[in-house]
């Protein structure tokens, strides 16, 4: 049985207004049940309805990266996809990966680089570098950048980027010998 | 957006049920091209039904020798199975050359291949365009069209497929398994995009309500000698002006099988077994390549903006051939070949 989240038969013409129905998002190891219409993107339901304004707008369209959150530890562009289609994903944005007293790695080596100009991509690109930890497949500088190539910067911070995400990344796989 | 009506299948029946009850409706799996074109109002489904969390996302081991690609199984993980790493690096390295990690973490195999053209004109609903609305002309033509088809392009359209883990598979030619409101059947991928023609609006041969659920290769798959070139504006996260996918079978110097297919060029992914053909049995020179090349782009027609591609082709399909008969490409983690 399809699970039909709204019941509006549609007439043909205009379409009768869609009512918003629950939708429960497990965003940042708390479980929140929002009021969301169909067409509500995963970012707008964070920043407008959860009020987690951390992950960013940028082009809307999947072309910046600013919006990119993680998804079951995988980064997505949160733009490009439906709320109502992560109903019980563990959602994960700039807010769940640290705080102002207890910095993640990635958000510390961010700081200690450089690595942003004016900051508005910065959130993305965190959540980002934090997926790329993740898949375990970056090692040198070449794939680092490769595999950073989703998440753009209008000011030109990259060579902070690189080497702030090069420093988590070497400290990790060092880690992984040790 | 504009609104629409959503609903979550529980399996493959139920997705097509669910679609075949609503009209105008259309699947979506990871939606990173539909919810773009969405907000563009170049599509307008009045329903979805989201097919991305239907077990189909396996990647198994066929009693054949071959490998089935589920349908929902991500562009990443695709990518990056261990099977498909060793016996069929070509797709490993064209997936990886697409997109960027975020959008190959949310792509499913069945929405690669549904994918649209990123043509500006489709894109722009202010402008004419056959494929967005039949007969209303093509504003590429006379246009800005660099990144246009130079083969099999029609008087009414000259859009081209963007995909490259579709070039991929033209090469390694795998079956697509579809169901529908008719059952179960299976397409040769060679016939599943088609050429403009005089009816641009349809990409595919997929009957109305049919759904992807995988994709299965066959045990053949070129792991020694392969290459897939793919030239762009920037080193990553551009569609290709043009790309070259190649999988050779080699007995010392000599080519004794080969398989070719270019992307950026056409409606399709452009396989050309002609030039396939032409290499089987041919010493691996530069001579032969060279012959090959030209005959692959012998027919092609720029138009205007994107003159260039032709020669581009032919010097890329001359350094991928180069490339695979050489083997020294590998399967990776990450694509650098642009580099």
């Amino acid at each position: 049985m399809s699970q039909l989240l709204t019941s509006t038969p549609y007439s043909g013409g205009v379409p009768a207004p869609v009512p918003t129905g629950p939708v429960r998002l497990h965003i940042n190891g708390e479980t929140r049940t929002l009021q969301l219409a169909p067409w509500t993107s995963l970012l707008d339901a964070l920043r407008e309805y959860a009020g987690l304004t951390g992950t960013k707008k940028g082009c809307d369209h999947g072309q910046c990266g600013a919006c990119t959150v993680l998804v079951n530890g995988r980064r997505i562009n949160s733009c490009l996809t439906l709320a109502v289609m992560h109903e019980d994903d563990d959602i994960t944005t700039i807010e769940g990966l640290g705080s102002e007293d207890n910095l993640s790695p990635l958000q510390q080596a961010f700081v200690d680089h450089d690595a942003f100009q004016c900051g508005y991509c910065t959130p993305g690109q965190i959540c980002s570098a934090q997926g790329l930890l993740n898949e375990g497949h970056a090692h040198s500088e070449a794939e680092i950048k490769e595999l950073m190539s989703g998440n753009l910067c209008r000011c030109g911070a990259y060579v902070g980027i690189l080497d702030a995400v090069k420093e988590v990344v070497d400290k990790e796989s060092s880690e992984v010998r040790a | 957006m504009y609104p629409f009506t959503y609903s979550r299948a529980t399996d493959v029946a139920d997705a097509v049920r669910d679609k075949a009850g609503h009209d105008g409706s259309a699947y979506i799996g990871g939606g990173t091209n539909l919810i773009d074109l969405m907000k563009m109002n170049v599509e307008q489904p009045a329903h979805l039904t989201n097919v991305a969390k239907l077990p189909l996302s396996k990647i198994e081991d066929l009693p054949d020798g071959g490998l089935r690609l589920g349908a929902t199984a991500t562009n990443s993980d695709t990518a990056w199975n261990e099977q498909v790493k060793q016996r069929y690096p070509l797709l490993n390295q064209a997936i990886l050359a697409g997109a960027s990690p975020q959008l190959r973490n949310a792509a499913t195999n069945g929405g690669n291949l549904m994918q649209r053209t990123r043509c500006y004109y489709f894109y722009d609903i202010a402008t004419p365009c056959n494929k967005r609305e039949p007969g209303s002309g093509c504003s590429a033509i006379g246009g800005y069209n660099r990144i246009h088809a130079i083969l099999g392009a029609s008087e009414a359209c000259i859009a081209t497929h963007p995909s490259d883990m579709c070039v991929a598979l033209a090469a390694l030619a795998p079956t697509v398994r579809v169901s529908g409101p008719n059952g179960e059947r299976t397409i040769a991928f060679e016939d599943f995009h088609r050429l403009p023609g005089e009816q641009p609006e349809f990409d595919n041969t997929l009957a109305e309500g049919e759904l992807i659920t995988s994709l299965d290769l066959p045990e053949k798959g070129f792991a020694k000698h392969f290459a897939y070139l793919k030239l762009r504006d920037r080193h990553s996260y551009a569609f290709a002006l043009v790309s070259v996918a190649v999988g050779l079978e080699m007995d010392g110097d000599t080519i004794t099988e080969a398989r070719l297919a270019l992307g950026g060029v056409a409606h399709k992914p452009w396989r050309d077994k002609s030039a396939e053909e032409m290499l089987k049995g041919q010493p691996a020179t530069a001579e032969t390549f060279g012959r090959v090349a030209a005959h692959v782009v012998a027919n092609g027609v720029g138009q205007g903006s994107n003159d260039f591609k032709i020669e581009l082709a032919r010097r890329a399909i001359v350094r991928a051939l180069k490339q695979a008969a050489e083997g020294q490409q590998e399967a990776g983690d990450v694509y650098l070949g642009g580099q």
